[in-house]
């Protein structure tokens, strides 16, 4: 008896750490609450219960089984946690892997960090900051200072998020820098169109994972957490036009 | 020719997003695509005469059937396929005019920018959420003839 009850236990450990490590990583909360009763359904548990929200989860094994709450306070966007959790739990419910492996495997995944290193994401945002110019038809001769409003803002970005923990400053802080540097730049002479400069550098800081989460959260019915995600996608997108209004206003 | 310009820097730019959303390694490639198909539609349409709601709605709509169809074939959440697409066609000009316009005291200017902006952002999330609907109508009617054919099979045998 004290055995199954020690068994439950860990069955619960390793179902609240793959749904911690899917909402952690920016995953749809229908899909975390999906995902976490298929694991406990093929564990012989069909009566589990979970309620989820961006900022916890509440998940009982039955009636008569524990329940447990897990408290969230930080998200990330991070699509490749998402997908490797997925494949876990996909492997656990066809009972190709056993619950102590998929505990492992998740201990692992939550412990490994598997973004690219920083300057290789700089890179990126720099030029996916300068392709947005062309898309947005502006001219090429702005394309330099785009690439370095971009690769500065996102640095910024990446930069404020290790310093402190509040999110909206670190976003206010990177779209302050892409106004100074659009500003200073046109004001040396190096840029001609400071709206496309601008506009084209702040993509990278955009809340896209937050939108369509907010929505498909919304439509699958989980209104609060499609509400919170919808309000925290707005705090973003205003975060991004105060810095940029502070620079405009000048 | 410009068309092409376009399909290649939108597959750039959304390729460069993958890395930033940190996507599996493996799927940068078909996240680019996923843009660029969704950004080339956006583009023709709009060049076309097309308002911009409208084909910001069938592009979103586009990059949702495109990325369900990538879930399904790599097993993984359409979510990885989809986010890295749609930025392309959020309203990014539209949010900063009104914003400009607000910051230059020109209140009535910024809020007609705002609501296109706001208009922009439903249509791209309406697009979506239809695709979602109709790729699941569409699968459940191919499993529902699926599972009729192996009746009658089965009757016939």
């Amino acid at each position: 008896m004290i055995l199954k009850e020690q068994d439950n236990e860990f069955t619960l450990d390793c179902l609240l750490l793959a749904g911690r490590i899917m909402i952690e990583s920016g995953a749809e909360t229908y899909r975390v609450e999906d995902t976490m009763l298929r694991m406990a359904r093929s564990q012989n548990m069909p009566d589990a219960q979970c309620y989820a929200t961006p900022t916890g989860i509440i998940f009982s094994l039955g009636k008569t089984q524990p329940t447990r709450i897990t408290s969230i306070s930080k998200r990330i966007t991070d699509l490749q946690k998402i997908s490797l959790v997925n494949s876990v739990s996909r492997r656990l419910t066809s009972h190709i892997i056993t619950l102590e492996e998929a505990y492992d495997e998740l201990k692992s995944i939550q412990k490994t960090n598997y973004f690219l290193p920083n300057h290789v994401q700089i890179l990126a945002a720099a030029l996916a900051s300068g392709c947005f110019l062309i898309l947005f038809k502006g001219i090429w001769s702005d394309l330099p200072i785009t690439l370095v409003a971009g690769g500065l803002g996102f640095a910024m970005l990446l930069l404020m998020n290790h310093l402190t923990r509040v999110k909206f400053f670190s976003e206010f802080t990177a779209s302050l820098t892409i106004g100074l540097v659009a500003y200073l730049a046109i004001g040396f002479g190096y840029g001609t169109q400071i709206d496309k400069i601008i506009i084209s550098s702040v993509m990278p800081l955009v809340p896209g994972i937050l939108i369509t989460n907010a929505v498909r959260d919304l439509m699958a019915g989980h209104l609060m957490s499609g509400l919170s995600k919808g309000a925290e996608g707005f705090l973003t997108a205003f975060a991004i036009g105060a810095g940029i209004a502070v620079i405009l206003s000048f | 020719m410009d068309y092409i310009i376009q399909f290649v820097i939108s597959f750039i730019a959304t390729a460069c997003f993958g890395i930033i959303f940190n996507v599996p390694p493996k799927t940068f490639f078909h996240c680019g695509l996923v843009g660029a198909i969704g950004w080339t539609v956006y583009y023709v349409l709009t060049e076309h005469g097309l308002d911009v709601v409208e084909a910001s709605f069938l592009g979103a709509f586009v990059i949702a059937i495109v990325a369900h169809t990538y879930a399904r074939r790599f097993k993984m959440p359409m979510l990885i396929f989809s986010v890295a697409g749609i930025i392309p066609l959020v309203p990014g000009g539209m949010a900063y005019n009104a914003m400009r316009n607000v910051v230059e005291d020109d209140y009535l200017q910024g809020l007609q920018y705002g609501l296109k902006a706001f208009l922009i952002t439903g249509a791209i999330v309406m697009g979506l959420v239809f695709a979602e609907v109709f790729v699941q109508l569409v699968f459940r009617a191919k499993h529902a003839s699926k599972e009729k054919i192996q009746m009658v099979k089965k009757s016939k045998s």
